[in-house]
C-alpha cells in the first residue's frame, strides 16, 4: 500500500512537471512579436562577429561578408514587425494553456491505462532472494549442477536431476537436453521415455508433436499402463481432433489405476471436459486431500512458467485455469483467470469462454 | 525504482511531444512569439522524460529486475555490468528508447544553443523534430512497450545473444543511432524551410554542423560494426554487403553528397533544391534503415507476414514521414528561389560531379538490398543479391568518384581550369605510376589489377595532401610564410584534405586486404605446426576456460617468426550456458597495420582441431581510413566560421585579397 502511494505521488508530480513546461512559457508577461524577436537574434549575431572579428577567429573580409548578410536580413525583420500586429495573441495563449491542462493528463491517463500496472512494484533479484532464500537455493544449485555437467557431461544422474529443475524455471529447450542426455547415457525406460516426450510437448507449446506421441508409444510399450504416457497419448488423440479415442484411452487408464492412484482425480476431471461419464476410481477409499503427483505439479508450472514468459497462448491459459482447479488451488486459479482477462482484454469471444470455464469451474466472484 | 515510472513518464514524452508538434507551429502560422516560444521548454520536458525512461530501463537492467519482461528476455544475473548496460539496446523495444533519447536529445541541443536561430525557423524546426518524435513514441508504446511486466517474475533471464556481448558492439548501436538520429536535424531544416519558403545561404550554414555531427558519428558507427563483423563473426571479413550493412551505408552515402552540395549552396546560393531534397532523401534512408533492421522484414518476409502489428506501423511510419515531406517538397519546391548556373568545369561542377555519383551508387545499394525483398514478397521465391553485384556496380561508380575528388578542391569556383589543375597535380599521378610500379613489383600472385588501386589509393592520398601544400605554398614561398599560411588556413580545409586522404587510406588497406590476403585451412593435432606467410605456428594444446557466463575451449597456439618467439595466439570455440549458444572468438597479431588473424573450427573428437588462418596485409589500414575522416570531419566542425554563421567572402572579394592564388 505504501509503495503504490509512492508511484501515484510520482505521477502526479510527473505529470504537473509535463503541464509546467508548457504553461511556463506562455505565462512570460513580456510577449514580443515575432519579428521583434528576429531582429534581437540578428542583432545578437551582429554583436557576436565583432567579437570574432576582433578576437581574429573569422576574418575581416569573411565578417564584413556576413555582416552585410545579417543586416539584409536585419531590415526584413524590421519591416515585418508592422505587419503583425499580435491580435487574438491573449485568446490563443489560453486556449493552449486549457488545453495543456486537460490534454496532457488526458493523454496519459489513456495512454498509461491501456497497460500500465502502477501497483506492481520493481521485483529487483537481490532483493527477491533475501525474501525467498529458497529461489537463491536454487539458482545456486542449479549453478553448481551445470558446471558439474559441464566437466562431466557423461554424468545421466546429474541430467535427470536438473531437468525437473529447468521445467519449473520455463527453460524447457534445456529441460529437453538435458532429459535426451539422460535418456541417452543411463538408458530407455518407460519414465525417461516419457519424461522426454512430456518437456517435448512443453517445448511445443503444449502440442504433443509426432516426436513426443512416439517417445510416448516407446514409453508404453515399456511399461504397460504407464500413466503420463497414456495420458498424453490421449491427449494427442484429442488434439488430432479424436476425442472419443482419448476418453475411451483415459476411461481405461482409471478403470484399471491401482487404489489411491493420485492421477485418478486428474483423468476423470480430463474426462469430464470432453463430456464423458468417468468411471469411478478403482479403489472406493479415493484419498479424501488428493497427494498431487510430482510430475503433474512440474507440468502446471512448467506451463505457468510458459505462460508468464509469452502469454500469448490463449488455449495455455484455459489450461493452467483448469489445472489450478484439479490440484485444489482455487486462488491461483483466479489469479491466472486474472491474468488471463487482462491480456484478451480486446477480444469478446476469448473473454466470454473464459468466463464460461470460471462460472463451470466455480472460481467466479473474484 | 518502479519500472512504471519509465513507463509513466514516456507516455508523458508522447503527450508533450504532441504539444510540440502543433503548438509551435501554428504560432509560426499566426507570427505569435508566445506560442512559438513553448517550442524550446517543451523540447527540454521531452528529452527529460524520455531521458528518465531510459534511466529506469537501464536501473531494471542492474538490478535484474525480471518483471520486466524485456529485462527478462534479454539479460541474466551473471552477466558482466557493461553487457548489462549495452543489454538494454542490444534489443528491439530498447533499442528504439535509445533512438528516441537521441531525437529528443538534438531537440533539446536546438533548444538550449539555438540562439542564433530566428524565432520561426527554430518554433518550425522543433514542431518538427515533434513530429517524429510523437510517431516514435506512439509505435513504441503500442508495439514494443519495454515497460511490458510479468507476474510472478521469473527468477532468472534468458541472457542476451552472445554475440552482442562485446564492447565493440556495446558502443557501435548508440553511435549508429546518433548518426541516423542526427540527419533528422537536417530533415527537420529542410522541412521548416520548406514550410516557410525562406531558403537561403545561412540556412545551409545552420545545417551543415548538424550534417557533418551526424556524418561523423555514423561513420564511427559504420567503421566499428565493420571491426565488429570481422574480427567477433569469425569468417574473416569486414564487410559483407549484408542488408544490415548496406541500411547504415545507404544514408551515409547520401549523408556525404548532402554535406557536399550543402557547400555549394552556401557559398554559391546554387543547388538549393536540391540540397533541400538530399537533405530529405538522406533522413527517409535513415529510417528505413532503422526499420530494415527492426521490423523484422530482413529475416524473414514471412515471419513479418505473421507477425505484422510492428510492420504495418513500420510502413505507416515510412510513408507518412518519406510520402509527406516528398509532396510537401513537390508542392513548396517551385516557390523557391533557384540560384544560378554554373560551368560544367569549376568546384561546384566537381561537387555536382560528386552528388552525381554517390546518389547513384546509393541507389545501386538501395537496389540490391531491397530488389531480393520485393521479389521475395511478391513471387516468394527467394533470391541473395551477393557480393558480385555490389563490386560490379559500386565499385565502377566509386572509381571516377575518386579522381574527381582530388581534382575538386584545385578547381577555383565558377570556373575552373582542368588543364591548369592537372599540371598542378603532377606530383600525385607521379605518385600514383610509382606506387603501382612498386606493388607490381613487390607482389606475387593476387589479381592483375590490384597493382592499378594501390596506384589509385596513392594519388588520392598525395593529392589530398597537395591540396593544402598548394594552398600554404610549400617549398615555394619561405618556411615562416607556409607556416603562417598553414595556420591562417581554414579549419574546414584542412578538414576536406584530411578527410580525402582518409578515403585514400582506406582504399589502401581494402586493396591489401581483398587482393594480397593468403588463407590456410588446416586440422590441427596438438604438437602440429603449420606455416603461414612467413610464421610458424605451432599448436600447443586445447585447454577449456570457464568464464562468468560461458565456456571456453582455447586453442593455445605460439607463433615464430624466423625462428624468433613472436608471441601467443588464443582463439577459442566458446559455449553461452544461458542458451547454450557456441560462438567463435577470433584471434589476432598485430604487425605493424597488417593482421594474422586465427578462426578456430569445431573440435574432433580424436583431439584435433580445424583452424583458419588468415594472413591480411594492410587490413587496419581499412578503420584507420574511416578514424582519419572522422578527424577531418571532426577539424571542419571545428570551423568558427560555421558556427557564427559567417559566409565565405564572395570569389571577387577573395580574389582581391589572395592575388597569389
Amino acid at each position: 500500500m505504501e509503495g503504490s502511494l509512492t508511484i501515484w505521488l510520482a505521477i502526479a508530480a510527473m505529470t504537473a512537471a509535463a503541464i509546467f513546461a508548457v504553461l511556463l512559457p506562455l505565462s512570460r508577461t513580456t510577449h514580443a512579436a515575432a519579428a521583434e524577436m528576429d531582429v534581437a537574434v540578428y542583432k545578437d549575431q551582429l554583436a557576436e562577429i565583432g567579437r570574432d572579428a576582433e578576437a581574429g577567429l573569422i576574418g575581416a573580409a569573411e565578417a564584413e561578408a556576413a555582416r552585410v548578410e545579417v543586416s539584409r536580413r536585419l531590415i526584413a525583420a524590421s519591416e515585418r514587425i508592422a505587419a503583425t500586429a499580435g491580435e487574438g495573441a491573449t485568446r490563443r495563449r489560453r486556449m493552449v494553456a486549457v488545453g495543456a491542462i486537460l490534454v496532457i493528463p488526458a493523454i496519459a491517463a489513456v495512454a498509461y491505462g491501456l497497460k500500465g500496472q502502477p501497483g506492481y512494484s520493481g521485483q529487483p533479484l537481490a532483493e527477491r532472494q533475501r525474501a525467498e532464500p529458497a529461489a537463491t537455493d536454487m539458482a545456486g544449485l542449479i549453478a553448481r549442477i551445470e558446471a558439474h555437467l559441464a566437466a562431466n557431461p557423461g554424468d545421466g544422474r546429474g541430467w535427470e536431476v536438473v531437468a525437473p529443475v529447468y521445467l519449473r524455471l520455463g527453460r524447457v529447450p534445456d529441460a529437453v537436453r538435458a532429459r535426451s542426455n539422460a535418456l541417452r547415457i543411463l538408458g530407455a525406460t518407460a519414465d525417461r521415455e516419457a519424461d522426454l516426450a512430456e518437456a517435448q510437448t512443453l517445448a511445443a507449446g503444449g502440442v504433443v508433436t509426432a516426436e513426443a506421441k512416439a517417445g510416448f508409444e516407446r514409453a508404453r510399450a515399456l511399461g504397460p499402463g504407464h500413466p503420463k504416457a497414456g495420458y498424453f497419448i490421449g491427449l494427442a488423440a484429442e488434439q488430432d481432433g479424436k476425442p472419443d479415442e482419448a476418453r475411451a484411452l483415459w476411461g481405461k487408464l482409471v478403470a484399471e489405476a491401482p487404489a489411491g492412484a493420485p492421477w485418478v482425480a486428474l483423468l476423470q476431471a480430463e474426462i469430464a471436459r470432453l463430456g464423458g461419464t468417468p468411471p469411478p476410481a478403482a479403489a472406493a477409499a479415493a484419498p479424501a486431500a488428493p497427494v498431487i503427483p510430482p510430475e503433474i505439479r512440474t507440468m502446471v508450472d512448467g506451463l505457468a512458467a510458459r505462460l508468464a514468459a509469452d502469454g500469448s497462448d490463449f488455449e495455455g491459459w484455459m489450461r493452467l485455469v483448469r489445472s489450478y482447479v484439479v490440484l485444489g488451488e482455487a486462488a491461483k486459479a483466479r489469479e491466472a483467470a486474472a491474468n488471463a482477462r487482462q491480456r484478451f482484454a480486446g477480444e469478446a469471444d476469448k473473454i466470454g469462454r473464459l468466463d464460461g470455464l470460471v462460472s463451470e469451474l466455480g472460481i467466479g466472484g473474484t | 525504482m518502479s519500472p512504471e515510472i519509465g513507463h509513466f513518464a514516456l507516455v508523458l514524452g508522447l503527450a508533450l511531444a504532441l504539444v510540440q508538434s502543433i503548438v509551435p507551429i501554428w504560432g509560426s502560422r499566426r507570427g505569435d512569439a508566445a506560442l512559438m516560444g513553448t517550442a524550446p521548454p517543451v523540447a527540454l520536458g521531452q528529452f527529460f522524460f524520455v531521458a528518465l525512461a531510459f534511466a529506469t530501463l537501464t536501473h531494471a537492467y542492474l538490478v535484474s529486475d525480471f518483471s520486466v519482461e524485456n529485462v527478462f528476455q534479454n539479460s541474466h544475473s551473471t552477466k558482466p555490468l557493461i553487457y548489462k548496460i549495452s543489454g538494454v539496446w542490444g534489443n528491439h523495444e530498447g533499442s528504439m528508447v535509445l533512438w528516441v533519447l537521441i531525437l529528443t536529445l538534438f531537440s533539446a541541443l536546438v533548444a538550449l544553443f539555438g540562439r542564433n536561430l530566428p524565432l520561426t525557423l527554430k518554433a518550425n524546426v522543433l514542431a518538427v523534430q515533434g513530429w517524429i518524435t510523437a510517431a516514435f513514441l506512439l509505435f513504441i508504446l503500442k508495439t514494443s512497450n519495454p515497460f511490458a511486466r510479468i507476474t510472478p517474475a521469473p527468477m532468472e533471464g534468458r541472457d542476451l545473444n552472445p554475440l552482442l556481448q562485446d564492447v565493440g558492439l556495446a558502443i557501435h548501436p548508440p553511435l549508429l543511432y546518433l548518426g541516423y538520429v542526427g540527419f533528422s536535424m537536417s530533415f527537420a531544416f529542410a522541412v521548416a524551410a520548406l514550410i516557410d519558403g525562406k531558403l537561403d545561404a545561412a540556412w545551409a550554414r545552420w545545417v551543415r554542423p548538424w550534417t557533418l555531427v551526424a556524418w561523423i558519428f555514423l561513420t564511427a558507427g559504420i567503421s566499428m560494426g565493420s571491426y565488429w563483423a570481422y574480427y567477433e563473426l569469425g569468417w574473416g571479413g569486414w564487410w559483407f554487403w549484408d542488408p544490415v550493412e548496406n541500411a547504415s551505408l545507404m544514408p551515409w552515402l547520401a549523408g556525404t553528397a548532402l554535406l557536399h552540395s550543402a557547400i555549394v549552396m552556401e557559398k554559391r546560393e546554387a543547388l538549393k533544391v536540391w540540397t533541400v531534397l538530399l537533405a530529405i532523401l538522406t533522413f527517409s534512408l535513415s529510417l528505413l534503415g532503422t526499420f530494415l533492421v527492426r521490423s523484422g522484414v530482413l529475416t524473414s518476409v514471412h515471419a513479418f507476414a505473421v507477425d505484422p502489428e510492428r510492420g504495418v506501423f513500420i510502413l505507416a511510419i515510412l510513408v507518412a514521414f518519406i510520402g509527406g515531406s516528398l509532396a510537401l517538397y513537390a508542392w513548396r519546391a517551385p516557390t523557391l528561389k533557384q540560384g544560378g548556373l554554373f560551368a560544367p568545369v569549376s568546384r561546384e561542377g566537381a561537387l555536382v560531379l560528386n552528388n552525381l555519383f554517390l546518389t547513384a551508387s546509393c541507389a545501386a545499394v538501395l537496389v540490391g538490398t531491397l530488389y531480393p525483398l520485393a521479389l521475395e514478397t511478391l513471387t516468394g521465391a527467394k533470391i541473395s543479391v551477393g557480393p558480385p553485384f555490389f563490386n560490379w556496380t559500386f565499385g565502377p561508380l566509386m572509381v571516377p568518384l575518386m579522381i574527381a575528388m582530388v581534382f575538386g578542391p584545385f578547381l577555383a569556383w565558377k570556373r575552373g581550369d582542368l588543364l591548369a589543375v592537372a599540371q598542378r597535380l603532377t606530383l600525385a599521378f607521379a605518385a600514383a605510376i610509382l606506387a603501382t610500379l612498386v606493388a607490381y613489383a613487390v607482389t606475387t600472385g593476387g589479381p592483375v589489377m590490384a597493382p592499378l588501386f594501390v596506384g589509385l589509393a596513392a594519388y588520392v592520398i598525395v593529392g589530398a595532401l597537395l591540396d593544402i601544400a598548394e594552398r600554404i605554398q610549400l617549398f615555394r614561398a619561405p618556411a615562416a610564410t607556409s607556416l603562417a599560411r598553414a595556420r591562417g588556413l581554414p579549419r574546414s580545409a584542412w578538414g576536406a584534405a584530411i578527410a580525402h586522404a582518409g578515403v585514400g587510406v582506406m582504399l589502401l588497406g581494402i586493396v591489401g586486404e581483398t587482393a594480397y590476403k593468403q588463407e590456410t585451412i588446416v586440422q590441427m593435432r596438438p604438437g602440429d605446426s603449420v606455416q603461414v606467410a612467413g610464421y610458424d605456428i605451432t599448436l600447443q594444446g586445447l585447454v577449456p576456460v570457464q568464464g562468468p557466463n560461458y565456456r571456453d575451449l582455447v586453442a593455445r597456439l605460439t607463433v615464430r617468426e624466423g625462428g624468433v618467439d613472436a608471441g601467443t595466439l588464443a582463439p577459442a570455440k566458446r559455449v553461452y550456458t544461458a542458451r547454450a549458444m557456441p560462438t567463435t572468438e577470433a584471434a589476432l597479431k598485430t604487425r605493424g597495420v597488417s593482421q594474422l588473424y586465427v578462426s578456430p573450427g569445431d573440435a574432433s573428437t580424436d583431439g584435433s582441431i580445424a583452424l583458419r588462418f588468415f594472413y591480411k596485409p594492410m587490413v587496419l589500414l581499412i578503420w584507420i581510413g574511416t578514424l582519419v575522416m572522422m578527424l577531418g570531419g571532426v577539424l571542419s566542425l571545428s570551423d568558427r566560421r560555421l558556427r557564427v554563421g559567417a559566409p565565405k567572402p564572395s570569389a571577387r572579394r577573395a580574389a582581391a585579397m589572395q592575388p597569389a592564388e
